[in-house]
């Protein structure tokens, strides 16, 4: 099934990789010979072992790692020489929730939540109402005024959920998003990236979670030694 | 899935009993976080800079207006010397010079200085009470410049030079001037110089110190890439943090280079009054740098803060690309 299209129509692809392979300096290739597409507005999941290459895969998506070798483009642009504006550009169309949240420890949550829309040069009144409804539903209402080093594994995924919702994007990647968070909130987490799905935006969700992914009809990309198959 | 609660979407979210928003959710905090001891250390080394480079900057101008008062007191003047000769009259020949220079255009007003007076200009060297009566003491005429019509020195040497050839010279000061001008400038230009070196000197700092917070916060720069700004979003972000520093540094060392002006000031008028008060003040004049000195004080200081951001928002650029 590798290099299956997940396109139902004939719209240009949000995400195309073709024949990549990807390999960190000399060591042996992570990822090899992978192609799939991702159509906008579609939802899958992304899984497979733990050292799949999962991470590789979005880091390329992201644009932070460039292919050793094949095609990837995002947003029908391909990467591989693309100006540092266009890449500015074209992350501001994607959210991201990493393993890791990667919120910034100096900002409170409110301002880390802020974070994309601060750095498009918004004003914060013109945000600041839509800021705190999101974070009062992710149920962070009380917390926004604290630095992240004191909030708890599930509250700093929510709140790197929040800031990767907040600017609405076209695609958005998430890594293990509900890995810290009790099954309720996983639950309800998901149903957000559902909602958020319905509203128009791509949405890739790499977990290892089963009991998550079987609460969803979605196609799996799973990746196993460096391939990838698609499951539907 | 079915027991999920419908979430609200950020953009369809409408709440009812949406509670006031607080006034100010942002702290204003800088996007770069600032370390601390690291700010410190850089804001003590534009603050120590700044302040040399003041300091230089002080005493060059000290030294320029200085020069340019002993300039324009000695520029007024002029002397015409009459030396004594066999056989000749002395005082006729000082008065036939004073005469001259009477009728030469420019000259504001002459005065003759008397054999005693002459004779007195000789003691700090010969010492008082000697009979200098047998000795060819030479007599001077002083010349005081008008500022116009514009003088005929050349025209008063030339006369000189035919009425009493080898007997009355003039001295127009020329090579003293000179000299001066000379020195002075060299001092300035030094002190131009210094504060050049110095302030290329802060922008190194300013280089390093950019490059160890963008090795320090790399992860912080980072995010900010994947949220989408751009390198000069983050080179902006960079260069107000440093504005910052560099200014408190560059206000701190400028208001110290200010206070010691102040107190040698002081001091300089308090020891007027003492043996060494004549020595000290005909070298430096009154101490006081006036508004020219504090200006170029207060200017170095800006100029080093916004010699600190611009030099931090290139090395970020650089560091980015």
């Amino acid at each position: 099934m590798t290099g299956d299209s997940l396109l139902s129509g004939v719209e240009e692809p949000v995400v195309q990789f073709e024949n990549v392979g990807m390999r960190y300096g000399l060591g042996p290739e992570v990822l090899s010979d992978v192609s799939f597409q991702i159509a906008p507005r579609s939802f899958q999941f992304l899984t497979g072992p733990s050292g799949a290459g999962k991470t590789t895969l979005l880091r390329l998506i992201l644009l932070s790692v460039r292919p050793t070798r094949g095609l990837v483009s995002v947003f029908g642009e391909e990467v591989s020489d693309i100006s540092n504006e266009a890449l500015t550009g074209l992350r501001r169309r994607m959210g991201i929730v990493f393993q890791d949240f990667r919120l910034l420890d100096h900002l409170t949550t409110y301002e880390n939540v802020a974070l994309p829309l601060r750095v498009q040069g918004r004003s914060e009144t013109s945000y600041r109402a839509e800021v705190v409804e999101l974070l009062r539903w992710v149920g962070l209402g009380e917390r926004m005024h604290v630095l992240p080093p004191l909030l708890s594994g599930g509250e700093k995924q929510r709140a790197a959920i929040a800031r990767a919702l907040i600017a609405r994007p076209d695609l958005l990647l998430a890594d293990e998003p509900t890995g810290n968070v009790d099954p309720g909130l996983g639950r309800r987490l998901l149903r957000l990236f559902i909602e958020l799905n319905r509203l128009g935006t791509s949405v890739l969700i790499a977990t290892h979670d089963f009991g998550l992914m079987d609460l969803v009809d979605a196609p799996r990309l799973v990746l196993g030694q460096g391939r990838l198959q698609i499951e539907r | 899935m079915g027991q999920v609660s419908p979430p609200p979407h950020p953009s369809t979210i409408v709440a009812p009993d949406r509670e006031a928003l607080p006034a100010t959710l942002r702290r204003n905090a800088p996007l770069v976080p600032t370390d601390s001891a690291a700010s410190r250390a850089l804001a003590a080394v534009i603050a120590i800079l700044t302040f040399l480079a003041a300091l230089c900057a002080g005493a060059a101008e000290i030294v320029a207006s200085s020069a340019d008062q002993w300039q324009g007191s000695v520029a007024q003047e002029v002397t015409i010397q009459v030396r004594p000769s066999a056989g000749r009259d002395i005082d006729a020949d000082v008065a036939k010079a004073d005469g001259l220079a009477k009728a030469t255009p420019g000259i504001a007003a002459t005065r003759i200085f008397s054999k005693a007076e002459a004779e007195r200009l000789l003691e700090p060297w010969l010492g008082s009470g000697l009979d200098l009566s047998d000795l060819p003491v030479p007599r001077l005429v002083t010349l005081k410049l008008a500022e116009s019509p514009a003088p005929d020195l050349k025209g008063l040497r030339s006369a000189l030079g035919e009425a009493m050839p080898g007997v009355a010279s003039l001295d127009d000061h020329a090579l003293w001037l000179q000299r001066l001008s000379t020195m002075a400038n060299t001092f300035v230009g030094v002190g131009i110089g210094i504060v050049a070196l110095v302030l290329i000197a802060t922008g190194l700092a300013v280089v390093f110190a950019t490059r160890g917070a963008m090795a320090g916060n790399r992860e912080v720069v980072e995010v900010l890439h994947f949220v989408g700004a751009n390198d000069d979003f983050i080179a902006r972000a960079f260069q107000r943090r440093f504005f910052r520093l560099g200014l408190r540094g560059g206000i701190i060392g400028s208001c110290l280079a200010l206070a010691v002006f102040a107190l040698a000031g002081l001091f300089a008028r308090l020891w007027r009054s003492g043996p060494a008060g004549d020595e000290i003040e005909a070298l430096f004049g009154a101490f006081h740098i006036g508004w020219r000195g504090y200006a170029a004080v207060l200017l170095i200081g800006v100029i080093a803060s916004v010699v600190t951001g611009v030099v931090s928002r290139l090395t970020v650029r650089r560091f980015l690309r």
